[in-house]
């Protein structure tokens, strides 16, 4: 920053500077620049997750409006002429045909279509990774709860976006998709058939859907996308971005690099990497290849006919749900419960869980402070499990959408596999959430031994009374930090059900339910190591303590006992 | 005509107009109604051979006679067609029992398929192995064909004949690597699970346009590799590995790379 104005005397020399001058004269810019050139902003992999999303959104962007040049999107009828030959002189809608017309005779446009889809599809898992590293470290605590509902809105926008794009070339695969959603809105008790007619404008599948959801595909949806990307964005950089724990990093301040030149071009290299990985895979990966499933006529329906994989979770939903579900009620009403759990209540769950996770784990914690270092995901073994168990029912639900070709491609019975996901799905998270907590706690403990014993080097020393001890070598200060400088949150204490004069507490039972809940998190936990435990551990050490002449003075002996867990 | 007329009130001329009407619709019927394919004429000794090769291969479950057991079908007027799909995808004589029998190398060559098939052609009239003629996909139309199978086939054997999974385990296989010959003695038999395509449900050129699709399917994408040409499942799974596994790892180079 040579052009800043404090300095009247330092005038700019160059064209660059001079016009920098000019511009910051007039708007002040040079300050906020100043301000977000010299933000400071922690350095790790895991912080680049976000930005998978954030640059194929940009992309998406960018091949969007070149589609968008070409696609018609209208459900007239018209006769397709040209390539491909298995849709010469067939009757399709103009969307399909245009659609075609892109692919085939546009130049460069297949390419596009496929760059396009891709990034769609990584988008949407790129937002999943960076979910499951803001969950799986805390980052969601205060004072980003806010910014994690912004997040899990932005990715159920996403699922829009992509469910609206994926329909609008009006082939078959796309149209089973839309006959689902239409029965999955049917199956609403009272509203249903109202609100089918509401959306396709008529009976399904009308001549309107398409049209609309082109409107909702391209101006909607993105603009909804955008504008909360600029809310997240904005919100990161106020709340400043978390960083993992280590040594000299507090809740009070942040350690990294400044933007520029460090952030900056780290940022710019991995937006080269992804669009050049997204742009490879739409050069020569083959994706929704249209033609092959033909134009949308209702009646056919292929074999291995998916969502996407987004998606795929409310396909294994209904694929799992027995038929048996639906229940016709007194004047002949049929309510179809087959359909409106597994596609309406089972989604609508998971998402809860994702919008109020953040505050209930904030409530059973009893923690009003603000977090800016992170958990370990070990040190909160409750959590972990949980993310766990929630991220083994979606690929359950996606396996079991996808059950026809396990069974093909493992040589299976599709009815075997359907039965064994119904199971798997109950049985598998709680399972899970078991595990996952079991190794969290026995990694914890292993933090424990290390701090207090120190590293193995293997070393066997024997003493002169004939004593062979082995010799660990202690921790450094880092490595110390790290594993001791956390927080094992115990259970809530509530007050007592009556007061001193034996009344009756208002709100005694809801505390109680919290504080049960609580217990659900914090009962099982592993403390860290107090400086009392460590100063204890060395003295016990001392014992087997070498001649000074082997200069290793702290050393810690591995026949230590000291197990203080829980 | 007089006399005609005034036997027209006879009490069995109702009777003699039903007959007369039975032998005109049965008449027209059969000069209309497609025949059914007759078995090429073979050599008895080539029925004889065939006959050999059936007892001794296939008799244990289809029956001395190929009249049937309680174990396998009856093979009377299933036709040579069915034989030769059959035996020359290596199908028949069945390896072992399971949910369907499995394609597999062929057990027995060119001139003991002719001779099984001369066999149980000869057993019954059913439908004749196509000439080359009939299964030549270059003659066809992939646009019908296309729609065609759109219509008939997809359901099973996925939009461009990847193959799909069928309930307890049985399953449409892909029919990229079927012979031209096979898929269309295949719709015109039903083998397994498969319901028959006659003649009159799909015509001999709309099969061969259906050929003339699958031939299509041969040239793969305009849009690269075509991931088994399985749709949004396998894309996905590559999407995470190749896509996200590639970009992971270039975040975990780039994080690497000291500031």
């Amino acid at each position: 920053m040579s052009t800043t104005t404090t300095s009247p005397t330092a005038e700019p020399t160059t064209v660059i500077g001079k016009s920098a001058d000019y511009l910051d004269q007039r708007t002040k810019i040079g300050v906020l620049t100043k301000q977000l050139v010299r933000k400071v902003f922690p350095d790790h992999w895991s912080f680049m997750l976000g930005e998978i999303a954030l640059f194929s959104f940009v992309v998406l962007l960018i091949s969007g409006v070149f589609l968008a040049m070409f696609f018609d999107p209208s459900m007239a009828l018209t006769t397709h002429h040209g390539a491909p030959a298995t849709m010469d002189g067939q009757l399709m809608s103009v969307a399909f045909s245009s659609t075609l017309d892109m692919s085939f005779e546009v130049r460069g446009g297949l390419l596009m279509r496929q760059i396009h889809h891709w990034s769609a599809l990584i988008f949407v898992a790129g937002i999943v990774v960076h979910m499951m590293r803001v969950f799986f470290t805390g980052a969601f605590r205060k004072p980003r709860e806010l910014n994690w509902l912004v997040g899990t809105l932005l990715m159920i926008l996403s699922l829009a976006a992509g469910f609206s794009g994926y329909s609008l070339p009006d082939d078959v695969l796309s149209g089973n998709g839309l006959r689902i959603t239409d029965g999955v809105i049917k199956s609403i008790p009272i509203i249903g058939s109202y609100l089918s007619y509401f959306v396709f404008g008529g009976e399904f599948p009308g001549e309107h859907i398409i049209p609309r959801l082109f409107t909702v595909h391209i101006l909607l949806v993105p603009a909804l996308i955008l504008a909360l990307i600029g809310v997240h964005l904005f919100l990161m950089v106020l709340n400043k971005h978390t960083q993992y724990p280590g040594g000299g990093r507090t809740d009070r301040n942040v350690v990294g690099y400044p933007a520029v030149p460090a952030f900056a071009t780290k940022m710019g290299g991995n937006f080269f990497i992804i669009f050049g990985v997204l742009a490879l895979m739409g050069g020569t990966m083959a994706i929704n290849n249209v033609w092959n499933y033909g134009p949308y006529d209702p009646s056919p329906v292929s074999a291995g006919a998916q969502p996407d994989w987004y998606m795929l979770f409310l396909e294994g939903s209904l694929r799992l749900m027995p038929g048996q579900a639906e229940i016709v009620t007194w004047g002949d009403y049929t309510l179809s419960l087959n359909i409106l759990v597994p596609a309406v209540i089972i989604p609508g769950l998971l998402f809860t869980f994702l919008f109020v996770y953040p505050f209930v784990e904030a409530k059973v914690t009893g923690d009003h402070r603000e977090h800016h270092v992170l958990d370990r995901p070990r040190n909160v073994p409750a959590r972990t499990g949980l993310g766990v168990a929630f991220l083994t029912a979606f690929v359950i639900l996606a396996l079991a959408g996808s059950n026809d070709l396990i069974a093909t491609h493992f040589a299976l019975s599709i009815n075997t596999i359907t039965w064994v996901f119904r199971i798997l799905f109950f049985v598998g998270p709680v399972f899970a959430y078991w595990i996952t907590k079991r190794i969290c706690l026995g990694l914890q403990r292993k933090d424990r031994e290390l701090v207090l014993h120190g590293h193995e080097t293997g070393r066997i020393v024997r003493f002169a009374n004939g004593e062979y001890i082995e010799v660990h070598r202690p921790l450094d200060e880092q490595e110390r930090w790290l594993r001791v400088n956390y927080e094992a949150r115990q259970p809530l204490a509530i007050e007592p059900a009556t007061d001193s004069r034996g009344v009756k507490r208002k709100g005694y039972k809801k505390d109680k339910r919290w504080q049960k809940l609580s217990r659900f998190f914090y009962e099982d936990r592993v403390e860290p190591v107090t400086p009392a435990e460590l100063a204890a551990a060395h003295a016990h050490g001392e014992h087997d303590e070498l001649e000074p002449a082997h200069d290793t003075p702290e050393l810690v002996s591995g026949s230590g006992t000291v197990e203080r867990e829980h | 005509m007089k006399a005609l007329a005034a036997r027209r009130h006879h009490r069995l001329a109702p009777v003699v107009l039903l007959l007369l009407a039975l032998l005109v619709t049965g008449g027209v019927y059969a000069a209309l109604a497609p025949s059914p394919a007759q078995a090429d004429t073979a050599s008895t000794a080539d029925i004889e051979t065939g006959k050999k090769l059936f007892q001794a291969n296939c008799a244990t479950c289809h029956g001395p006679n190929a009249e049937g057991t309680s174990e396998a079908p009856s093979l009377v007027g299933v036709g040579a067609a069915a034989v030769d799909f059959q035996v020359s995808t290596g199908r028949m004589p069945m390896q072992m029992n399971g949910p369907q029998a499995e394609a597999k190398p062929r057990q027995m060559d060119e001139e003991q398929t002719a001779a099984l098939a001369a066999y149980v052609a000869s057993l019954g009239a059913g439908p004749a192995i196509p000439t080359d003629e009939q299964v030549d996909g270059s003659e066809g139309d992939a646009a019908n064909g296309m729609a065609l199978f759109r219509t008939n086939c997809a359901m099973c054997h996925n939009a461009v004949g990847a193959g799909g999974a069928l309930s307890e385990g049985k399953f449409a296989p892909p029919l990229w690597d079927t012979s031209s010959r096979n898929v269309y003695q295949a719709m015109l038999t039903g083998p397994q699970s498969m319901p028959v395509f006659n003649d009159a449900n799909i015509t001999p050129d709309e099969k061969r346009d259906i050929i003339a699709f699958l031939d299509e399917q041969d040239q793969g994408s305009a849009g690269g590799l075509t991931l088994g040409s399985l749709g949004p499942v396998s894309e996905g799974l590559w999407a995470w590995i190749i896509g996200i596994g590639l970009i992971i790892g270039g975040a975990v180079w780039i994080g690497a790379k000291s500031s």
